[in-house]
Formats: C-alpha cells, structure tokens, sequence
C-alpha cells in the first residue's frame, strides 16, 4: 500500500477509467499510466448490479474461498493410472445404466444425437438386438440415465458411457481424486456424434477388445502417465488441448511409444492399435478432459466460493456448478455455435452446442489458452490477432493465472484459470469455448467447429442462488 | 560450494530455463548454473558437470532441477534462479497489445500502481473507488453525481488507509508534477495547495507558477468537502500530510466558504501548523484567519502572491496587467448611454463565484450560481441587468460536453450578449491546460470580429481572464497575443480581470451606471 508520504515522494503511477483524454495527457508528459477500457458493469443491468453490491460485504471471504479452490486445482497432478472397462472403475456405472454428456435430461428431452448414441451403447452393450427394440427399451424407462459428472466421468459430444466402454482413469496422488473419461474414436461416423451403425460398433468392439489392454499395459509398464507436463508442452506447440490436439496426440504417443515392444500380442494388433492412435489427432482430448475433470473436482465445496467447477452441455441445455452451490446444475438453452462448416454442411444443420469437453476452459485450457494455439483460429475465421484477444479477454473474469501453463504469445503469461461468477457478471465477459459442431441428427457426425459462448442466463442464476444461499435477508 | 534443488511438477520451456541460469550464474559469479527439466538427457548432462544427486537421479521429466556450484551463496543463488523462472510467468505491463477491461485486471497488471483516476459515469464510479481503496490505491474521482452518503463512506475509508480520495467531482489536481483531468503544466516547487474548487486550484497554481513558484502537491477535495456533511475530511487529512511533507514549504487552502463545524476544524488545523498557510475562502472570514495564524488571500490571485512570497521568492514580474490605458477610460466616458450592464461568461465556477463575492459591493450582479435569491437569473440561458453566467452548471452541460472543451454554446451566447445594446462590458475567461479545448481563444475569435465594429462607444468592451502557464499546450502567451489582436483586454488572473470591468463601469457615462 502506498501512504501519502511515499506518493508525494515519488511519481504517480496512475490507472485510468473512462475519458481516454486523461490518460493521453499524463502519457504525453511521461508519466505511467494504463488506460482500462471500461464498460458499464453487469451490462448495465441494474438488478446485476445490486446482486453484487450484495456481495461486496463478503468479498474478503469469497476471494479467500476462491484463492483455496484455485490452490487446489494447482496442486493436483493428474496421472494417467490405466485404462479399464468402465463399469468396472467408474462408481455406480451399473448394467442398464448410460452416462451421457451435461446436466441431467430424459429420453424424451434429449437432442437427435445423443439419442442415436444412446441407442448405439444400447446395441453394443447386447441389452437389444435391433434399433427398434433399442428404441422401445430407452422409451420403457428401463435404462437409467445420468450425467457423466455425478459419476466423476466426462465425455465429448454425447458422452455416452455404457459399462463395457472402456474409460482412461486419472488420478490426483495428493489428493485421491480420480476422474474417467471414454478413449476418442476418431472423427467421422462415430458414437459420441449420434452413430450407431456397424462400422460405429465394429470400432467400439475393437476398442473393447484389443485397444483397452494394449494401452493399459502400456501405460502401466510407463509407470503412469503425467498429463500435466504434456498440456504444458503441447500449449507451446499449438494445441490448446480442447480442439486441437495434435502435438499432445503426439507427445503422449511419444511416452507409450517406448514401451511397445515388450507389450504381449500378435503384432497385427498391436499395428492395429498404434495406427488407429496414432491416426486420430484428438485422441488425447478425452485424457485432456479427464485431467480437467479431477482438477475441478478438488475446487468443489469450497464454502463461500464463486468458482464455477463445470460447464457441460447436453445438446439442449447448458449447465454450470459453482463450488460453493455444491451439486446443483444452473441451466440455460445451451447456444448455436460460431464457426467454419464443413463443406455441404450449414448453421442450419448444426446441433445446439454439446458435450463435456468445456470442463477444459473450465480448467483454465481450451479456448482460454487460445493464445497458445493459433493455428485453429481459422475456424472462427479470425486472425492470429483474435486468437491472442480471447485468452486476454478471460484475464478479467478469472481468478488465477496457472504459470505451468505459460503461453510463449504472451511473453509465457499463465494461462487465465478459475472462473469467477461474480466477474462473468459484473464485466458482462461470458467464457469462451473452443468446440467441435455436431449435425443435429444423429449419426452424421461432426459437420464444423468453431467457438461458443456459455449462456449468460447460467451465471445470473447462479449469482441469484449465491445471494440466497450467503447473504442472509434485509442486508 | 554446491547446491541441488529438485521442484516437482514444475515444467518450464528451455529457453526460459536457460536464460534464467546464464544470469544467475553472471550475478553471482558461479562455475556453474542449471536449470533443466529432469529428462534423462538433462540428467546424462548435470552427471558430466558434477551436479547429479540421488534427489535428481530419482526426479522424472515433469520435475525442475535448479543446480549452482561457485563460491558465492550458492542457497541465495538457488532462490534467484527459482524467482527469475518464475517471475518470467507473470505477466508484463504496457505494450501496445495490452487491452484492460477492467480496474481489478489493471491493479494487477501494474501492481506499482499508486493512484486511480476515475470519470465513469457517477452511479458507477463508487463502486470502481471502493475497489481501488480496498487495494491501497489513492483515487481520485472526475465524475459527478455521487451522493454525499457515498462520498463520505469512500473518504472515511481511505482516511482509515492513509489515502487520499480526491473528489467526487474534482475537476483537477496535480500529483507529483503529473496534471491529473484538468490541470495546467506549473513549475514544481515548495508550495502545497488543497482546493475544494476546481478552479480555484488551477487559478492560484498558474498564478504561483507565473510569479516565480512553483507546485509540491496539488490536491483537489471536491466542492463539497468542507460541508458539514463531510467535515473537511479530504481537506483536513490533505494539510496535515503537506504539513509533514518535507518538499512543502508553504501551505494553500482555497475554498468556498466552509460550513461552520468544517470552518472551525480549518481552523484549528491552522493554528496548530508549523508552516506558513495561506487561506483563500472566498468571501472573507479575514479576521479568523489571522487570529489563528493563517495569511490571508481575498482573492484566488492574492492567494498565489503571498505564498509565493512566503516560500522565500522575490517576485520581479509585473503584477500581471497594468492599468488600463486611457484611451479606454476615453471610451468608457463616451460609451453609448443605453449600454450600461456587464455580462460575465464563465466556463470556472470557481473564478464565476469569485466574480460575484468582488463585484458584490459595486452592483447587483445576477447569476445561476448567485449567493443571494434575489439575485438568482430567472432563465440560466437569458441574461438580465448585470448578469455573471457559470456555462459549466448543470443546466448547460446536461448531454453535452463541458464548454471548457466545447466552447460552441459560449461562442453563440457571446454573439446574443454582443448583439444586445444594454451590454457595455462583457467578460470571457480561459482556462487552459491539459483537459481543455486546444485553442479556447480562437474558438471565440470570428464570433468577436464579426460583432465588434471599434471604440467608438456603440460596442462594448471585452475583457479576459486567461488561466495558464506557458507550458500549458496552448500556452498562455499565444493565447494572449491572439486576444490582443482581437482587441480584447486580457488579464493573467480573474481578479485583475474584475478590478478593469469594475474600473470601466465606474467609468461609464453617469446617467449609464447602474447598481
């Protein structure tokens, strides 16, 4: 803190907000000053703005809160353990259970892919034989659904998860924690897209069979695999580790890679395996996302925390938590999303934004590290300019900059981690997500990508249900 | 010596790790300074130079490995090296990429940062000094409409801090030779000012700077400080840290005249002072002033003389105009009969008010601003009788830009006033500066050559205050001499500028004066 003696014994370093004019002037005379581009708060919404004045008695508390949660996230490091059937590991994965991507929803609710895929985990996991007897038993109320994340599970797209899937489990050591998350099918006809046809159970089937225990025992004779330090890597190499992931593909085939010749099994499995890895440049996505999950997870519960801890879609609804509102889901219409289509393809084909995989800009990844992957700013048809623009405009509804992950674009800044409702609101900056778009029917697939908004409408709930929740009546 | 530090988990690009070894290893003169990633190759490497332990041998690649030998303080080294990483993650201020949006992301960005300036909109402008309070930062506020319960609550927290909470509504201060919002580019020096008028403190601090001073401080309080309702806090904690401060020499208060409970604690403040300390609170109170050992300045001019000359300067310019010449006074004795009134256009509401308190004993001046009821303009826009105008009020800045910046509005009620044949005097100020419009006099120029024919008595006179130094981007000097050639007699202080309309109206025909 700065007394009037010291300003009166040095010069004034001065941060300027509103008429530009001002700042001009002292630059012009040589002194410092940093011009802010103001803009009113909460966009101007005076019932926004009052909920935060609400809060302000509490903001010692809240950023307390919110430095534990993000302290927590930065302390966990996430290791990749094994890869195992999912009913096996995944709590409460029963038979006659499907997890699927985003808040929860019913058969009747969900979007034209996510059904499709449901009745695609139906056809693989042998409870139906033909589509139309897949369809009766998702209708008879048979099946159980849930959310991924009540199961500490995500998934891309529909992140459909039925038993016999296998899932990468990852693990916190300090912590305990641990999150799963199904291994990436490749682009095209695919079941996280809504396919369900028998290319689509083929893969599956083979994934199941040879793909499982060929990288479990890799990744068991490595001793482990650190996501971390590959993220780190991989965001100095263009990806940002949501939609591009060809340098961490790479790096994490680079740490298996070693081990394959000790692995016990015919070798046309094992080329099998390498070349459907090593083909696929989102395959680290899902480890991506399961890292990004067990971090969250350490920032849940904290009292007194505005930290959103997920944001997840269902291809209908967009929901977000926040760690001191525990379980609670706050939703909204989840949006269209803004990209480049595939050719043939259009904005009226696409499916509403969908999947699990924002639990990476939820992390502090994604398109917060945007900066850090240049290359895919094509797809918003931006410049390298705009790339930079986005992670620099999630500084401001941020918490922390995690300087594991620094970013070489900006002079190796942190990327912006742990997003803080209260400035989501007050600055009217909704965070940025970087995703794949799904065509609304299912089993087309992927038919773009390009970046979306979360819903305004999730953080004003989650704002109103904080103020209930911590600042007691007639204050 | 040698020293090995494994950091687990911590990865950092080469190029950052080495870069931070090579000057760590030149700032303690080490043999030898690593810093790799725990890769096998990088552990084959620190093997050859001698810096391989057991920690290393069983860190893996996601570790950081720091390793000094030398004979400095290889543990201070290791520190070092460690802080040179890591500072190289954070971020760096200024550059022209860098886009602020917010004042948080601001203070955090420039954690050196001492003073936030702030002219948002009034309703939002509380919440952004709150914030910058809370983080040690000093504030001022530009803006207007915050209530006073704010006003208060902001200034009592930041006297609770030690820090200074300039306004709201303050036009004007200058911090450490920086012109903060409106001020003027003055001479640094020992004189410190504490104004709860805007332009009062530009006034008295071009003043100090044109009779030879200079300016430690100045600090603006907004006009409502020394109302009860605030108590002079700003003021108050404002002076007594002048008072401590070694580079002041002399102290300025210039205020509108405090409320009685604000009064007597600038008072007190007064009496207790172990430096000299001018007081200008316009409209008098001369006598509690020297009682309590102040000195006393009747105008903002005379503010500026006696603290000039209090800080040990002798002055050796001229007072800042001389008579008036007598061609004037010619053409005052033979001005039109029927042209009798003054018209004062004022865009300082200061230097308006200063108006009003020394003309009051000569005539009955009205105004928007006007200090009796009676004397209150019916319609701010249409003058009557002697009429003093304050074009910086409300009424006439509602949507559009103050006319210090502006000046269109003033130039078309200059062109009404010229045309009005009851008009014998009329009085322009200028206030110049950092904020202010780039050429205020040249603004007016074609509105005055177009309506004034000569001296000939048919046309009134025009008079000019022109507040500046010659630093000021629009330096007082040029604007003097385009005021010159415009026929127009300027002065370098308000006040002077009112003892000529006062000399001139005094000179007028006898059946042409008027009360």
């Amino acid at each position: 803190m700065s007394s009037m003696k010291t300003l009166f014994e040095s010069e004034p370093i001065v941060v300027n907000l509103g008429l530009k004019e001002f700042a001009g002037n002292l630059a012009e005379r040589g002194y410092e000053v940093t011009h802010v581009e103001w803009k009113p708060p909460a966009g101007g919404d005076d019932e926004l703005v009052r909920l935060l004045q609400k809060l302000r008695p509490l903001a010692g508390q809240i950023d307390e809160a919110n430095r534990t949660a993000v302290e927590r996230m930065f302390a966990v490091n996430p290791v990749l353990t094994e890869i195992a059937r999912a009913g096996d590991v995944v709590p409460g994965l029963d038979d006659y259970t499907i997890l699927h991507a985003g808040p929860p929803t019913s058969w009747e609710q969900m979007c034209g892919p996510l059904k499709g895929a449901v009745l695609g985990a139906i056809l693989f996991e042998g409870w139906a034989a033909t589509l139309e007897e897949a369809e009766n038993l998702a209708f008879s109320g048979k099946i159980r659904f849930d959310s991924c994340h009540h199961h500490s599970a995500v998934g891309p797209m529909t992140g459909v998860l039925p038993p016999s899937m296998p899932v990468f489990v990852v693990k916190d050591r300090a912590s305990g924690g641990v999150a799963f998350a199904s291994l990436n099918e490749g682009l095209g006809k695919v079941l996280r897209f809504g396919a369900n046809g028998v290319e689509v159970l083929e893969r599956l089937a083979f994934m199941r069979d040879e793909l499982m225990p060929f990288l479990d025992t890799l990744v068991r004779m490595a001793g482990g695999i650190d996501v971390k330090p590959i993220v780190s890597q991989a965001l100095q190499m263009g990806d940002e580790c949501h939609n591009r992931n060809k340098a961490s593909s790479a790096l994490l085939l680079k740490e298996l890679v070693p081990h394959v010749p000790r692995v016990d099994m015919p070798v046309e499995a094992v080329e099998r395996c390498l070349s459907f890895v090593s083909s696929n440049e989102h395959f680290f996505l899902n480890l991506s996302m399961a890292a990004a999950k067990v971090t969250m997870d350490a920032a849940r519960d904290v009292d007194f925390s505005t930290l959103v801890t997920a944001m997840t879609r269902n291809g209908t609804d967009f929901g977000i938590s926040v760690s001191g509102l525990g379980n609670c889901w706050f939703t909204a219409r989840a949006k269209d999303v803004d990209g480049l289509f595939f050719p043939g393809y259009g904005p009226e084909d696409a499916n509403p934004d969908m999947g699990d995989s924002t639990i990476t800009e939820t992390s502090g990844i994604g398109g917060f590290a945007m900066a850090g992957a240049i290359p895919i700013v094509k797809f918003v048809g931006g410049t390298s300019e705009d790339a930079l623009r986005f992670t620099r405009s999630m500084y401001g509804i941020t918490v922390a900059e995690n300087s594991a992950y620094g970013l070489p674009a900006l002079n190796f800044r942190g990327t912006p981690t742990g997003i803080d409702i209260r400035k989501v609101i007050a600055l009217d900056e909704l965070p940025v997500l970087n995703t794949g778009i799904a065509h609304k029917e299912a089993g087309i697939g992927q038919i773009g990508a390009g970046v979306a908004r979360a819903p305004h409408e999730c953080f004003v709930k989650a704002l109103r249900a904080f103020v209930n929740e911590y600042v007691s009546e007639g204050e | 010596m040698k020293q090995v530090q494994v950091i687990e988990n911590a990865y950092f690009d080469s190029a950052t790790l080495m870069a931070a070894a090579q000057l760590v290893k030149r700032e303690y003169a080490l043999k030898e300074s690593v810093a790799v990633m725990a890769t096998d190759a990088n552990k084959a490497l620190l093997r050859d130079v001698d810096l391989l332990s057991d920690d290393v041998d069983g860190a893996r690649a996601r570790d950081l490995v720091l390793a000094v030998r030398g004979d400095a303080d290889v543990d201070a080294a290791i520190a070092s090296l460690d802080s040179r990483i890591r500072s190289a993650a954070q971020p760096v201020a200024g550059g022209e990429a860098q886009e602020v949006g917010t004042l948080g992301e601001a203070l955090k960005l420039v954690p050196e940062s001492n003073l936030v300036l702030i002219s948002v909109p009034g309703r939002y402008a509380v919440e952004e000094a709150h914030q910058a309070l809370d983080e040690g930062r000093h504030v001022m506020i530009f803006s207007d409409n915050v209530s006073i319960e704010d006003e208060v609550a902001l200034k009592t927290k930041a006297q609770e801090n030690g820090l200074l909470m300039m306004g709201p509504d303050c036009g004007t201060a200058i911090i450490g030779g920086a012109p903060l919002a409106f001020a003027n580019a003055v001479r640094r020096g020992s004189i410190g000012i504490v104004a709860a008028a805007g332009t009062g403190l530009q006034e008295v601090s071009c003043l100090v700077d044109y009779y030879g001073g200079g300016v430690s401080q100045g600090i603006g309080t907004g006009g409502r400080d020394v109302k009860d309702r605030v108590g002079g806090l700003q003021m108050l904690q404002s002076a007594r840290a002048l008072l401590d401060d070694a580079s002041t020499e002399v102290l300025v208060l210039v205020s509108k005249p405090p409320q009685p409970q604000t009064f007597a604690r600038i008072m007190d403040l007064i009496r207790t002072a172990a430096k000299p300390v001018v007081v200008c609170m316009l409209g008098g109170a001369r006598d509690q002033v020297e009682t309590a050992g102040g000195i006393f300045a009747g105008t903002l001019e005379e503010a500026a003389r006696k603290a000039v000359e209090a800080s040990g300067v002798v002055i050796d310019v001229p007072a800042s105009c001389a008579e008036l010449p007598q061609s004037i006074m010619d053409a005052a004795a033979r001005m039109d009969t029927k042209r009798k009134y003054l018209r004062a256009l004022y865009t300082g509401g200061t230097l308006c008010y200063e108006a009003l308190i020394q003309l009051s004993d000569a005539i009955d001046l009205r105004s928007n601003i006007a200090l009796r009821e009676d004397l209150k303009l019916e319609d701010s826009f249409t003058s009557a009788g002697h009429t003093a105008v304050d074009m910086g009020e409300d009424e006439f800045t509602d949507g559009r830009p103050h006319p210090m910046i502006e000046p269109s509005l003033r130039a078309e009620r200059l062109a009404q006033e010229l045309e009005d044949p009851e008009v014998a005097v009329i009085l322009l100020d200028f206030v110049l500066g950092f904020g202010s419009h780039h050429d205020p006099v040249g603004a007016m120029a074609e509105t005055i050559r177009l309506h004034r024919v000569d001296g000939s008595g048919s046309s009134p006179f025009i008079i000019a205050s022109v507040t500046g130094t010659a630093e000021d981007p629009q330096s007082i000097d040029t604007q003097l001499i385009q005021l010159q050639e415009l026929g127009v007699h300027a002065y370098r202080s308000n006040a002077q500028a009112l003892d000529a309309v006062r000399t001139i109206l005094a000179a007028l025909p006898a059946d042409a004066q008027s009360k």
